[in-house]
């Protein structure tokens, strides 16, 4: 089955190609549309059918791979010179990953042949979807870190390509200084990050090469394994690869492209800026998982940046008003959970959220996506509610949601953040500290999530009824959505700690790491359940609180907001971070390069030494040209004065 | 016996087409532009077969001819090829063609000499990479500088004269400096045991490791000088943004595309090789200006108003990789050096075009003055777009080949030994990104100036005649990015013989040529230490 592997990349390829060549010609959105989601949807089957090929094998079976071609190398034979091939490998991580990446997408495009119904740009939509599920694939299936780059690079393309997708539209950007711009601005930001990033991610595997000798993951990770933990090299090659990850996965202080990312269509936001690409980033990591275990210095920043992430994301999606920005917040925030479980070597916890977080989160975007849709891209959050009324499907199913967000008792989020959570406390690195942040960003969710939930669907309509008449969206909207849903709330059956099978599925991925770490399983199944009960508590307290308030008291938000004015207008304006960035790098740099290099080096230095000398040749000229007078005598004159003065010299000397 | 002369063939096929002009009318601007088209198409299938019969396996100059020019002083009509200089030699009779076809009419006066012009360019440039012999190769050096002076000088824009001058006095500095260096070397050879005066660069290979390193150093620094003006390297690169500005777009397109690689091909063809020594001592020094261009370039790039010099100064900052790959020294480095002149070839080469449509149409570079072109000209768009992905070197394309080796070999040179120079040139990485993109969104995105109107003209999308212009850099940059095996393989055993002689010199595996102390006030030609202990033993009048 293995040899198929190449296929799975392939389809959406295919499908890519199509839309994209010929999809310009096609007025028929429905053939594009099937083109593009069913390429993807065949990638679906095809990794399905591998995965159930897998659990049909004993373990040690599970991981294969297969090279397609040699891709870059110095092609001079030399045994130490380098060398990368296109190559796939399937493991129990990978696959997860590709069923996410082409499960959860083939729900989007379907989706999105209802959202795009008539732009006229629909053949472009699943031409770069498509390109973007292609890059995904390459990313978590390659076998080794230059292919992955690849597809880490791709995914940023096709992200910039779809942030700006609608060129000619302005969006908001948010906070004080609020005014609007294009979405090419919001398109080139993100991919301008993401190359920061991918600065950290280049010197990491350039410092993986010249330490192990390869890329490939198989012989980088078993080399590593002979490794003592806390090699120095590690560490750097740790902290670089985690640069890179949040550039991609938006974590602090990378984290600025994501709520402007919102510009883009908003199945997009679903696919790539909620499920599956910003999540690269947690799956590098936990690819990397062994090197990272000899790295504690690294595990520990890697922690410490997830919880404060998953706090400070938390804090400013309390008050905006967007409905797009709260749920881009959230997703900054959810990914800092994910590395806070990373960062504590809660690897299979960290994938496990990665998962339900594409289930839950890819159902809100979607969701806000109908609602968008039905109030005529209205997405402020304070000029609609009570529109349950309006669309009882796109509300359960948003709800649904929403509590899986929140963690409420026995839905997905909750297995998988309470897993966290639990580790944040008790595993590598984990102190009560974190367990404490990680915990009141936890309450912080279950508020948002439910102010968000209630704002939009409870409560008075804040909207202009003589222009809006709200209605549930086609079918090819509301079944994705129903099927997410679904997922939401029963997606974490598969990871209820000691009951279920994901956790053991992903062990022999972690095992060397968790060799390494030494780590032991944690006694005392009572404190766990302890701790389980107090994250239920936790969630239920944070919906209570958003429904009490802006159910019954509205008023109380806008007492409190005047009240804690300063923070207040710190969170609304997001921590001022774009602000600064702008005031100590963006603008120095470019004012330097303008005034300093350019016109002060450049222009003024250089080519003013070279005109100066060329103006000092041409004066010395215009001096010396007076001597070739033309007049024969005076030649005759300087001819004689010069042989006396020669004749002269000889004499005396 | 054609087969023989092939590459002769190559190099003087474009000279038929400039005769045959001469029997042209100048009124008759159709026929001039076929006559210009047909040459270099035709040169181009022609080097086709340089490339079809090329065998990779072998790093000796291949193809080669030699025939007695002046005797007197053994100098003679001598070419051959290698792996890189069949890489150059196709990017250059590939190119050429792509840019007349791309400039169609954006040149309406004296086009008859033009043309000419430009054909002439192509029979200097292609025998600079072929020539194996250093006087020949000085000839055709000087000689393109001919073509490309009136280009600018003639068919430029507002300040050509100011451009060509500038760009002539640099370049011709440059290279007088390098003349001295081509005798002296020559010169010395004839000291040497059983030594005669020659420029034959196969010969010479093996006097120039042997000389003591300070000579080694001054002549390297004097063919360096040279080099670094046409890569150009910082801080000697002002007369490009200039000279590009200036030239009409077929001028940048083949200033960028080929010429600039003449500098960087001459580091690996003469300075590594002849000077070894020099070369190894000397790299640190070399790798900084690389790397301080690259970060440099970019920056300066990213604050340009017109979009020309914005390219132009992108150049300086990845032919800074180039170099950086060069000095590094590793196969890798050297590897990636050499696609990376293809790759920048094609895809600056391509920006200059794409450059030159919009200027065809509304007459102005300044990028304040676009904006919302997306809408009237979407493929236009898309082919900028495209062509900026691949300098930026987004991995799938070709640029990202050329740019990751070079990174690579800067990381693992052992004659650097430091993480640091890779480590800022990676830094490249994110500024060619910040030019690149925030040029794009202004000229292509954002609002519409005038309703796409400018100076009465509705912008029309690219035509067919530009679309196929653009369509072949479009198929290489695919095809090096996703299987660079092909090209790769070409050059490789040339960045095998260069790292093998490098780290054979590095072992001290050369015999050393010194110079005898001279005597008082007159120069001596030194000798060669075997020669002396020869004659110590009374037997010299067995050698030579």
């Amino acid at each position: 089955m293995i040899t198929f592997a190449p296929l799975l990349v392939l389809f959406p390829l295919l499908g890519f190609l199509f839309n994209g060549v010929f999809g310009w010609k096609i007025k028929n959105e429905k053939l594009l549309g099937i083109v593009g989601s069913g390429s993807v949807g065949l990638s679906f089957i095809l990794a399905s059918v591998i995965f159930v090929q897998m659990l049909g094998v004993e373990e040690s079976a599970r991981k294969q791979s297969v090279e397609v071609f040699t891709w870059v190398s110095t092609f001079t034979g030399s045994s130490s010179s380098f060398s990368a091939s296109v190559a796939y490998q399937i493991d129990q991580l990978s696959i997860l990953m590709a069923l996410i990446v082409t499960g959860v997408g083939f729900l989007i495009h379907v989706y999105s042949i209802g959202y795009m119904r008539g732009d006229p740009g629909f053949w472009r939509f699943f031409a770069y979807l498509n390109l973007f599920i292609f890059a995904m694939l390459n990313l978590v299936l390659a076998d080794n870190f230059l292919l992955m780059f690849l597809g880490w690079e791709g995914v940023g393309l096709c992200s910039y390509l779809l942030i700006g997708f609608w060129y000619d539209r302005k969006f908001d950007i948010g906070g004080e200084e609020a005014g609007s711009t294009y979405t090419g601005h919001a398109g080139m930001k993100a991919f301008i990050v993401n190359r920061i990033g991918d600065f950290g991610f280049l010197m990491g595997m350039l410092l993986i090469f010249v330490t192990f000798g390869s890329l490939r993951y198989d012989s980088v990770f078993s080399n590593a394994t002979i490794m003592s933990v806390g090699t120095p090299v590690l560490t750097w090659i740790t902290l670089f690869l985690f640069v890179g990850a949040t550039g991609k996965s938006a974590q602090i202080p990378l984290h600025v492209w994501l709520p402007d990312a919102m510009a883009g269509p908003t199945p997009v936001s679903a696919l790539i800026h909620a499920a599956t690409m910003v999540t690269a980033g947690v799956y590098m990591v936990a690819r990397c998982s062994i090197l990272f275990a000899l790295a504690p210095t690294s595990m520990l920043v890697v922690a410490i940046i997830g919880a404060l992430t998953a706090f400070c994301a938390a804090t400013i999606g309390l008050v905006q008003n967007d409905i797009k920005k709260v749920l881009a917040y959230s997703t900054v925030s959810q990914l800092g959970y994910m590395f806070l479980a990373m960062g504590v070597a809660a690897f299979s916890a960290g994938i496990f959220h990665l998962m339900t977080h594409a289930f839950f989160k890819a159902l809100l975007f979607l969701g806000s996506g109908a609602v968008i849709h039905a109030m005529h891209e209205e997405q402020d959050i304070q000029k609609m509610g009570g529109l349950k009324k309006y669309l009882p499907i796109t509300h359960k199913t948003f709800v649904a949601g929403a509590l899986a967000l929140a963690g409420f008792p026995l839905l997905s989020g909750f297995f998988s953040k309470d897993e966290i959570l639990w580790n944040a406390f008790i595993g590598e690195h984990g102190s009560p500290l974190l367990w404490l942040i990680g915990a009141t960003a936890a309450a912080f969710t279950a508020f948002y999530s439910f102010r968000l939930v209630t704002l939009t669907f409870d409560g008075k309509e804040r909207f202009d009824h003589h222009h809006l008449h709200p209605h549930e969206a086609p079918a090819t909207m509301y079944v994705p959505l129903v099927i997410l849903a679904v997922l939401s709330v029963v997606g974490g059956l598969v990871g209820i700690p000691h009951v279920s099978q994901l956790e053991h599925w992903l062990d022999p991925v972690f095992d060397p790491a968790k060799i390494k770490l030494m780590q032991t399983e944690h006694e005392g199944f009572g404190l766990e359940l302890l701790f389980m009960v107090v994250s239920g508590t936790i969630a239920l307290a944070g919906i209570w609180a958003a429904r009490k308030v802006y159910l019954e008291r509205p008023e109380v938000a806008e007492q409190y907001a005047s009240r804690f004015k300063k923070l207040y207008r710190l969170l609304w304006n997001k921590y001022f971070v774009d602000e600064g960035y702008n005031a100590v790098a963006v603008r120095p740099i470019v004012k330097g390069s303008d005034f300093l290099l350019w016109k002060g080096f450049d222009v003024a230095v250089i080519d003013g030494a070279l005109d100066g000398s060329a103006a000092f040749v041409n004066k010395i000229a215009s001096v010396l040209r007076k001597i070739q007078t033309g007049v024969a005598q005076s030649y005759a004159t300087a001819i004689v004065g010069g042989i006396l003065f020669v004749l002269t010299w000889i004499v005396l000397r | 016996m054609l087969l023989d002369n092939i590459l002769t063939l190559t190099i003087f096929l474009p000279m038929a087409g400039v005769v045959a002009l001469f029997f042209i009318g100048k009124e008759k601007s159709d026929t001039i532009k076929y006559v210009g088209i047909g040459t270099t198409m035709l040169t181009f299938a022609v080097s086709m077969v340089l490339w079809l019969k090329f065998d990779s396996t072998t790093s000796a100059f291949q193809f080669a001819r030699q025939v007695p020019w002046i005797r007197a002083l053994n100098i003679s009509y001598s070419v051959g090829i290698d792996g890189m200089s069949l890489l150059l030699i196709l990017l250059t009779t590939f190119l050429t063609p792509l840019a007349l076809l791309g400039t169609w009419n954006s040149i309406q006066h004296r086009l008859r000499e033009y043309t000419m012009m430009i054909l002439l360019l192509e029979v200097g440039m292609v025998g600079v990479f072929a020539a194996l012999d250093l006087f020949l190769f000085y000839v055709f050096w000087e000689a393109m500088l001919i073509p490309m002076y009136f280009i600018i000088g003639i068919w430029g824009g507002q300040d050509r004269i100011y451009a060509a001058v500038k760009f002539f006095l640099y370049t011709l500095g440059g290279s007088l400096l390098m003349l001295v260096a081509i005798l002296t070397l020559g010169y010395l050879s004839s000291t040497m045991q059983g030594g005669r005066f020659t420029m034959n660069l196969v010969d010479l290979y093996r006097v120039g490791p042997s000389l003591a390193m300070h000579v080694q150093t001054w002549l390297f620094l004097a063919f360096a000088l040279s080099f670094a003006i046409k890569v150009p390297l910082f801080p000697l690169h002002t007369w490009l943004p200039d000279a590009h500005v200036q030239a009409p777009t077929a001028g940048s397109v083949i200033l960028a595309g080929v010429l600039l690689k003449m500098g960087t091909y001459g580091f690996i063809r003469f300075c590594l090789p002849l000077f070894p020594d020099a070369a190894i001592r000397l790299a640190p020094w070399m790798s900084l200006l690389a790397v301080v261009g690259i970060v440099y370039g970019a920056l300066v790039a990213m604050v340009q108003t017109d979009m020309k010099k914005l390219v132009a100064y992108s150049s300086v900052s990845h032919l800074g990789f180039v170099v950086l790959g060069i000095f590094a020294m590793t196969e890798e480095g050297i590897q990636g050096a050499m696609i990376q002149m293809v790759n920048h070839g094609l895809s600056t080469g391509a920006l200059f075009l794409l450059v030159g449509f919009v200027y065809d149409r509304t007459h102005t570079r300044l990028i304040s003055e676009y904006g919302g072109i997306v809408k009237p000209m979407p493929v236009y768009a898309a082919a900028l777009l495209f062509m900026s992905l691949s300098s930026i070197g987004l991995p799938g394309l070709n640029g990202f080949v050329g740019e990751f080796l070079v990174l690579l070999g800067a990381f693992k040179s052992k004659i650097l030994d430091t993480y640091a120079f890779a480590g800022i040139a990676a830094l490249g990485v994110i500024f060619s990104a910040v030019y690149l993109l925030w040029m794009y969104q202004r000229v292509v995105f954002g609002p519409m100036r005038a309703g796409g109107l400018y100076g009465g003209h509705h912008l029309a999308d690219i035509n067919r005649r530009e679309r196929w212009s653009l369509v072949p850099i479009a198929i290489f940059i695919v095809w090096i990015g996703v299987y660079p095996s092909l090209f790769l393989t070409k050059s490789a055993p040339v960045a095998k013989r260069i790292v093998e002689q490098i780290d054979a010199v590095k072992r001290g595996a050369v015999p050393r040529y010194t110079m005898a102390p001279a005597p008082a006030r007159r120069m001596a030609p030194a000798r060669h230490p075997a020669r002396l202990a020869a004659e110590r033993a009374g037997e010299s009048e067995r050698l030579p």
